[in-house]
């Protein structure tokens, strides 16, 4: 580089002609336009940026008059702008190609199985049985629990299921051992009526779902352990209308907007007793030679709830429950039917076999 | 019950056209389920045909068979040319000439059997001759039916070829088999169930026909046969035998046939036709709802004495079983000594009616429905007549019961009744209820009148009197169920309709929602499902030997199990202790067919006596509530159940695939999966090691909650219990309270602050003795690194070269973090060192 010289003519320096300059532009910005990839453009900014015509012009400026430097400053500043400008766009556009190129190269075939760590699955029947109970629950209703292993007095006796009564015998009964010790595995549902109506005192709104046991050999309708779930209702005032408006509205909140119909019936803890059929949500509305093939009714359109009743007032009087102050219901109802039923499983064993095949169908959700 | 529909139409009015189905919903309406319509379903042509010809052949297949002619009048397919109906026949038991029952191309048998022409033997048959099988007449199929045998010479006497076999038969006729409740015993019998129809059709009058209605019923003479009713031992004071009609019959032919009719009544009710004598009275039974017993009168050599049986006596009934009698079995006796009878269950061989008898003594009797409700249980022995008794039978029918036989027998078998007659009555009648009429309108929940209650109570054949407060009702015989008011609420609910009750939605107290439990239930479910598990519901029944299969220490209180007295199988007479008792069951099964990668929970109750209890409870009675100390006792009889959560895992927890090996569930995985359910309560759980059967000893963790609450174990299983249980190698299991974990969630979780400062992270790796536990030495970091420690976490486990041989690194990263300021290198450094040096002083802990 040369010291400053006053006398020197920078027009005469031929570096920084302006057509010197217009032709280091054009180079370079060819150069550019030329590089293929960054590493290309790299090594074309050393040549025409960092180095090349315009830097050499810059450092010409240094050994120019004062008089001269500001003009010969200005053209080789525009001159370097002018060629940053044309790198920076070339720059900008190789890096988004190469970005776009990555995204390419990162592809994977989304359909490749995915169960690295599956998720498992609820037993329909505690699912059936919570919705059940969250019905009785949103309107109110408390849930009550019991033992499995029941004495004979809660499950049978105060249920004013005699020793000899015939309904008595007509269930099949486990007995602990010895068995005259008092001791059985709850048949129903019914006992945690009689353990809430000790504990409680009414107003008693209570839903008692729970595992049940009969004597009967595991085949594809039965099955020796089964699911209930129960409604028991102690108030002033309540009458089988109630019992009946209680399940209409179980009825609709598991099978849909469905009809149902009642009759009288027999159950030795209610009097009167009830029997309640709902019109088979499966062929509802069908013509009646698909009704008649239906075989979720067996072609006569209704299907048949479960039993119900009032308290009958020996119940009451074993419970220590006034029965000319206090009214109730109970009703009750298998979870397995409800299963088979809403979710169309035909065979008891599936419930009970604890395959994971059958639970995994349902996840969460029933 | 099963109802010939043209047997009801003889005793009530049908409505009009009413076919089956119309008279089920009819009864349906009044509390009588229907459980199957049966019949009804033939068409024709099925006709009477006379065999003219007999064309016989013995078959390749050494069967014979005819080649028939058969004169079918107008029916004739080929009549016009003066052809006989040409049918090949397999029986025998005809000759030419016979009348017949022919079904021709077109008709429908029961079944839904289409009839049609078609080759058979090398022949057309234009039709088949009939067997009683194959009408639905009953179950014979040894012959056709020849009519002249079947209807008896004088009704087929009049028959011509041609003629309408259907109506003939009476396989129009149709029969409903209705379900009856237990408290309905008078609908056993078609006088009930007539009776129920007439008030399903509004009770109109003179459209019922009581059978029981009976005229010429003689009364109790002193010549008649003696009978004497004791009873030394009346169950609940009430006596055995309270009512007792003899009644004789000489000179009866026992060849005599039962009329057809009778016979085919019988068998559309679904009892087998036997003789005349017994056929009448199952015939009388059926009708009026009344058990009947024929003795031969020759095999009684004394009184008739109705006494309780001795220690030791013993009878063999009619049905070739020799029993053994119970002092509270009631007997019929010949002259007290030799028994006759179990009353109102079965009667003895000795007296039974035989071929040869002549002479017929018919016994209706009025037994205590609970005598023979226990003798029909012990014996296990029931019969038309103890399902009758025990849900007890009209105590006034007797004696028009005993008259309806006598009346038939000497009718059908042409015998002559004796003029002396037996009727030892010691019934007394029921007594009034004072009825409040209100109680109907206030249990059922429809608004019914006086005059309502009133009308319908006397339609139902009781005796009301309005005293202007409460009514006074008598109930009819016929009704033993009619004792309380709400008896009398439904019947009036039942008679004036249950349809007509509203849907009125009750409006509770304000609930509480679920309880804590069932919440923690649901909370844990969710988390394991989350983490791959899943639900299943095992049967608690488990093996005698389940402890030993366990490899439970002899002493384990888990090997003190309830026994069941009936269990289902003799191979699990025992209930679980533990819920991976049962759990295995559900996992091998799964393993059986063919899933290899498993996790499986359930939560549910384990039952665990009391060591030392008698689990005995009072069974008090029911009449007030027990007091405190009773229903304390009850209490303390039922084992305590608590609900456990059991886990297995079995197979890869992360399984294999394209992206590479699967990883096996081990021990840790399982401990880790009771922590993520104690961590979704927002609990935490330590683990210690333990030794604890079923699991391997090396491997298997206590768990606790944080203030030291035992919550249960976790681990692998033993190999040798893998081994004897069929289970795969590494099964992994846990079993803990789910008790536990409501009682720790009872208080509401409660929010620690946490500094939003810098954390400093910083490592330690520590040599220790292979003896010391991870968790001991990560403890000691926790409890000597000071106040601003955040957490510590072991990341690495070393062993070898650069340790010695019996010995492993630890290495732990500890997290610092003040809650007001950010930490100096120096002071985390400072509260490292003072962690170390505390794993130094206990362990001998060296850092790397
Ligand atoms: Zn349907």
């Amino acid at each position: 580089m040369s010291a400053p010289n006053s006398s020197y003519d920078p027009v005469e320096v031929a570096a920084l002609q302006p057509d010197a300059l217009a032709a280091a532009i054009e180079a370079a910005t060819a150069a550019f336009a030329a590089a293929a990839d960054l590493e290309a453009l790299k090594a074309a900014r050393l040549a025409h940026l960092d180095k090349g015509a315009v830097a050499a012009a810059r450092r010409e400026i240094g050994a120019l008059p004062p008089s001269a430097k500001a003009e010969a400053g200005k053209r080789v500043g525009a001159a370097m702008d002018a060629v940053r400008t044309a790198y920076e766009a070339r720059e900008a556009h190789l890096q988004e190609q190469a970005a776009e190129r990555i995204l390419v190269e990162e592809r994977v075939d989304v359909t490749v199985p995915t169960g690295r760590r599956p998720v498992g699955a609820r037993h329909p029947v505690e699912l059936t049985q919570e919705r059940l109970m969250d019905i009785f629950v949103a309107q109110g209703w408390e849930v009550a629990e019991g033992p499995e292993v029941e004495s004979e007095w809660m499950n049978f006796d105060a249920l004013n299921l005699g020793k000899d009564h015939p309904a008595r015998q007509m269930q099949d009964t486990f007995f602990v051992d010895p068995p005259d010790g008092g001791l059985v595995l709850r048949t129903q549902t019914s006992p945690i009526q009689i353990r809430t109506m000790l504990t409680r005192t009414p107003p008693i709104y209570v839903v008692a779902p729970g595992k049940v046991f009969r004597t009967d050999d595991l085949d594809a309708t039965h099955t020796p352990v089964f699911h209930q779930i129960e409604l028991l209702a102690v108030d002033k005032g309540l009458t089988m209308a109630h019992l009946r408006g209680s399940i209409d509205h179980f009825v609709r909140a598991m099978f849909g907007d469905v009809r149902t119909r009642v009759r009288a019936s027999y159950f030795p803890f209610t009097e009167p007793s009830m029997e309640t059929d709902f019109e088979c949500f499966a062929c509802l509305g069908a013509e009646a030679a698909v009704r008649g093939d239906c075989r979720t009714c067996g072609g006569s359109g209704w299907i048949e709830l479960g039993g119900s009743g009032m308290v009958n007032r020996k119940v009451f009087t074993a419970c220590g429950i006034d029965p000319d102050v206090y009214t109730g219901f109970a009703f009750g109802f298998g979870i397995e039917r409800a299963l088979q039923l809403r979710n169309g499983v035909g065979d008891m064993r599936d419930i009970v076999e604890g395959d994971v095949r059958f639970s995994g169908q349902f996840g969460m959700a029933v | 019950m099963r109802v010939p529909l043209s047997w009801l139409a003889e005793l009530v009015d049908l409505a009009p056209g009413a076919r089956g189905p119309a008279v089920a919903a009819s009864l349906v309406g009044v509390g009588l389920e229907e459980e199957a319509l049966h019949g009804g379903d033939v068409t024709g042509p099925l006709v009477v045909g006379r065999v003219l010809t007999i064309d016989e052949a013995v078959q390749k297949n050494g069967k014979t068979i005819r080649y028939c002619t058969v004169d079918v009048g107008e029916h004739g397919q080929r009549v016009t040319d003066g052809i006989p109906q040409e049918i090949v026949c397999g029986a025998t038991n005809f000759v030419v000439g016979d009348l017949v029952v022919v079904v021709l191309p077109g008709a429908v048998l029961p079944g839904g059997f289409a009839i049609s022409a078609r080759k058979t033997y090398g022949r057309v048959s234009n039709g088949m001759i009939c067997a009683e099988d194959e009408l639905g007449l009953g179950e014979d199929h040894s012959g056709i039916i020849v009519l002249t045998d079947y209807l008896g010479a004088e009704r087929s006497a009049t028959l011509q070829p041609g003629d309408d076999a259907i109506s003939l038969l009476g396989l129009d006729d149709e029969v409903l088999e209705v379900n009856v409740t237990p408290d309905r015993g008078y609908c056993f019998s078609m006088r009930g169930i007539a009776r129920e129809y007439w008030h399903s059709q509004g009770s109109p009058a003179g459209g019922f026909r009581d059978p029981g209605a009976v005229g010429g019923i003689p009364p109790d003479t002193t010549t008649g046969y003696a009978v004497h009713l004791t009873d030394s031992a009346p169950i609940d004071g009430v006596p055995g035998c309270d009512r007792y009609v003899a009644r004789i019959v000489r000179g009866v032919d026992p060849t005599a046939a039962s009329p057809s009719w009778m016979a085919a009544r019988l068998t559309q009710a679904g009892m087998r036709p036997i003789s005349l004598a017994v056929d009448v009275t199952n015939y009388v039974m059926l009708l009026v709802g009344q058990p009947l017993h024929a003795f031969d009168l020759h095999t009684l050599s004394g009184s008739i004495v109705v006494r309780r049986a001795t220690e030791g006596e013993r009878l063999t009934t009619l049905d070739d079983v020799e029993r053994s009698l119970h002092v509270e079995d009631l007997l019929i006796t010949d002259g007290g000594r030799e028994p006759l009878a179990i009353a109102g269950v079965m009667g003895g061989a000795t007296s039974e009616v035989t071929a040869s008898t002549t002479d017929i003594l018919i016994e209706a009797a009025h037994f205590d429905p609970v005598t023979v409700a226990r003798s029909s249980r012990r014996h296990r022995l029931t019969t038309e007549a103890s399902k009758r008794f025990e849900r007890g039978v009209d105590p006034q029918i007797t004696a028009a019961a005993a008259q309806l036989a006598v009346d038939l027998l000497v009718e059908h078998g042409g015998g002559v009744a004796d003029t002396g007659s037996t009727d030892v009555d010691l019934t007394h009648g029921r007594t009034a209820y004072a009825l409040d009429p209100a109680l109907p309108a206030r249990l059922v929940g429809v608004p019914y009148s006086r005059e309502r209650v009133v009308a319908i109570l006397r339609d139902l054949g009781c005796a009301v009197q309005d005293d202007g407060d409460t009514v006074s009702v008598t109930p009819p015989s016929w009704r033993p169920d009619l004792v309380d008011g709400p008896d009398y609420a439904e019947e009036v609910a039942r008679i004036d309709g249950y349809e007509r009750i509203p849907s009125v939605l009750p409006t509770p107290t304000a609930g509480r929602g679920l309880t804590l439990s069932q919440l923690v239930r649901r909370i844990v479910a969710t988390t394991l499902v989350g983490r791959g598990c899943t639900e299943v519901l095992t049967y608690p029944f488990v093996t005698a030997d389940f402890g030993d299969t366990l490899g439970l220490p002899s002493d384990d209180p888990r090997r003190s199990a309830i026994r069941l007295a009936n269990p289902l199988s003799d191979q699990a007479p025992l209930l679980r202790t533990s819920v991976i008792d049962s759990l295995v069951d559900a996992l091998r099964r799964n393993v059986s067919r063919g899933q290899r990668d498993l996790a499986l929970f359930e939560i549910g109750s384990v039952t665990r006596p009391v060591p030392g209890t008698a689990h005995t409870a009072p069974v008090p009675g029911v009449h007030e509530r027990p007091d405190a100390a009773t229903i304390d006792s009850i209490d303390a009889a039922v084992p305590p159940q608590p609900r456990h959560l059991g886990i297995v895992l079995a197979g890869d927890t992360e399984r294999s695939g394209w992206w590479g090996k699967g990883r096996p569930a081990d021990w840790a995985d399982v401990v880790d999966l009771v922590r993520a359910t104690a961590s979704s309560l927002s609990l935490t759980v330590t683990a210690e090691p333990a030794q604890q059967a079923p699991w391997h000893p090396g491997r298997c963790a206590r768990l606790s909650l944080a203030d030291g609450t035992p919550l249960g174990y976790a681990g692998e299983l033993h190999p040798a219990v893998l081994q004897r249980l069929g289970l795969p190698a590494r099964t992994c299991a846990a079993e803990v309270s789910l008790e536990v974990l409501v009682a720790a969630r009872e208080t509401p979780a409660k929010q620690a602050p946490f500094s939003t400062r810098p954390v400093a992270l910083t490592d330690v790796a520590l040599t220790v003795p292979e003896s010391v536990a991870a968790g001991e030495v990560e403890r000691t970091l926790r409890e000597a690194a000071g106040a601003h420690l955040e957490w510590v976490t072991l990341f690495d486990v070393y062993r070898g070269e650069q340790v010695g041989a019996e010995e492993k690194s630890l290495a732990f990263r500890m997290a610092f973090r003040a809650p007001d300021r950010t930490l100096r290198t120096d002071e985390v450094s400072g509260y490292r060192d003072l962690a170390v040096a505390a794993a130094a002083a206990r362990f001998g802990a060296v850092q790397r």
